[in-house]
């Protein structure tokens, strides 16, 4: 792999997608989580996917970040092929993008301010003033440069993921995955992390990739969506293009139907013959 | 019969498996190791981790083994009116193996369960993966610098409860017992060689269990299933396989140094 391939910034104004994924198919034993599925990330948008549990959506991150390898398929970021790369290769590329993970993923024996600072510290010979600047500004922007001293045990669920947000932008990445943002949180840090995502995502450039399952927050600042299911892309456009789409799963999913397509009982064999039930035989 | 064939094969098959992917994952953690030399930090928080935290146990445990010694000692040697060799009892004793035994089983119950723990949970916390998606390798920032403080602190702990068992064994012989304070250092001095004891006693030995406590260690928190019920059963195979391992690694040192 060239040198050069990860020397630049993502151009935000070439057309070309970000992300580009090609018949991949990826599976785990038995269960096949993808098959042929082909996707398009634009530059500087908000990108959803959506999808009930289960479906592979966190799966789709790691196979984007290359942290795990598709069976078959490919998956190209900024032009280079992923899961090609050797583990130099692929650790330059993921300093430019990150990843917010749903656990928040702060490290538990560092400080909020040490731990926004870890990835500059790891990466650059920045003097410490120089440190100490950048993350007050990475927290000024996630609100929490009043918290820098507090660890992460201390922290509500949403602060953490604010404070794992902060530490996401340390290196200005071209990309930024996020995995499941607004589980478990409560309406007012669910807003706060909306207007942050989007803020950032266009104030800094950014390409952003939101996996999740909270329909109506997603939908709300997503510029694109990509609806999976069972291993395949159900349907994708714009929000509202999706909202008047005709197909009774995109329906279901994005009304949250109890009924429909998406069936309540996991497969299993017949409820009677379960129970040991048997069928009288008809008299005579 | 053939049922206890194929489930006698498939556990050996199992055991290679794992063997195979513990020394792989030894040889990627010493690869690292050039890079870490230029962090010394990272060491020696690791070093005040499992070595200093470790040291009131290991004090503790030496100083009751070194007085049970210089009882059990006496007991046998007062019959044959030795009380003179006690020193030299003691020391060989602690020197040649219970030193860098029982400190290397102790320090797999205080210290290498504590790496496992702590690696297994931030693998299930998903600080592994944060740290691998910020392109910084958990070998060469978190395993690595366990594995080498580990290794240098065992060594060290070895030699601090053999020394305090030595005293504990004195204080016994010479205050509790009566046994003549000059005789026990001088016999001690006489019988107990630098290369012979020493050296091939707790030198080596601890540097040996050192290496395989702390391999066992990082790499059964690394392979920790990321569940409470995983992250536990790789703490007791942390503590269960170090024990047999150092108490196996040990018949064969001895075998090798001490064999007639």
């Amino acid at each position: 792999m060239s040198a050069t391939a990860f020397s630049s910034r993502s151009d935000p104004s070439s057309e070309s997608p970000l992300v580009t994924v090609r018949g991949l198919s990826f599976r785990r034993g038995d269960r096949i989580i993808f098959q042929n599925v082909d996707l398009d990330i634009p530059r500087g948008k908000v990108t959803a996917i959506m999808g009930p549990s289960g479906a592979g959506k966190t799966t789709l991150l790691r196979l984007i970040s290359g942290q795990i390898r598709p069976d078959a398929g490919r998956i190209e970021v900024d032009g280079v092929c992923v899961h090609e790369l050797g583990r130099k290769d692929l650790y330059q590329l993921r300093k430019r993008m990150s990843m917010l993970f749903q656990s928040s993923a702060l490290f538990t024996d560092l400080t909020v301010f040490e731990n926004v600072a870890f990835p500059l510290r790891e990466h650059t010979r920045l003097p410490e003033n120089l440190i100490r600047t950048l993350v007050l500004m990475k927290l000024e922007a996630v609100g929490l440069r009043g918290a820098r001293d507090l660890m992460p045990s201390e922290l509500s669920g949403g602060m953490a993921r604010r404070a794992a947000l902060a530490r996401a932008i340390a290196l200005d990445p071209m990309m930024i995955l996020y995995d499941e943002p607004f589980s478990g949180q409560d309406p007012i840090t669910m807003g706060v992390l909306i207007k942050l995502i989007r803020t950032l995502n266009d104030a800094l450039g950014l390409t952003s990739i939101i996996v999740s399952h909270d329909v109506k927050e997603t939908a709300s600042i997503a510029d694109y969506l990509y609806l999976i299911s069972d291993g395949l892309v159900v349907d994708h456009g714009a929000p509202l293009a999706l909202e008047s789409s005709s197909s009774a799963w995109v329906e279901q999913f994005l009304h949250a139907l109890p009924d429909g397509p998406m069936s309540f009982h996991y497969p299993a064999p017949s409820y009677a013959e379960d129970l040991a039930l048997r069928e009288e035989p008809p008299r005579a | 019969m053939l049922d206890g064939l194929q489930r006698l094969g498939r556990l050996t098959l199992g055991w290679l498996n794992r063997l195979g992917r513990a020394t792989l994952f030894l040889l990627r953690l010493l690869g690292t190791l050039g890079a870490l030399g230029r962090r010394p930090g990272l060491i020696i928080k690791q070093l005040y981790s499992v070595g200093v935290l470790s040291l009131p146990i290991i004090a503790m445990s030496g100083l009751f083994v070194g007085m049970v010694l210089g009882l059990q000692g006496y007991a046998n040697l007062v019959d044959f009116g030795a009380t003179s060799s006690l020193g030299t009892v003691v020391a060989l004793s602690l020197v040649r193996e219970l030193g860098p035994v029982l400190a290397a089983l102790l320090y797999a119950a205080r210290a290498g369960s504590a790496v496992t723990a702590e690696i297994g949970l931030m693998k299930a916390t998903e600080q592994l993966a944060a740290m691998q998606m910020m392109a910084v390798d958990p070998f060469a920032r978190v395993f690595a610098p366990r594995f080498v403080a580990g290794f240098i602190a065992m060594p060290l702990l070895a030699g601090i409860f053999t020394a305090i068992g030595i005293l504990g064994g004195y204080f016994v012989a010479v205050y509790q017992l009566g046994v003549d304070s000059g005789a026990f250092w001088s016999q001690m001095q006489a019988a107990v060689g630098l290369v012979d004891d020493v050296i091939n006693g707790v030198v080596i030995k601890s540097v040996a269990f050192g290496w395989v406590a702390n391999w066992i260690a990082v790499f059964e928190g690394y392979d920790a299933i990321p569940t409470s019920e995983g992250i536990s059963r790789a703490t007791t195979r942390t503590v269960v396989n170090t024990a047999l391992v150092v108490l196996a690694l040990d018949f064969v040192l001895t075998a090798i140094f001490f064999g007639v």
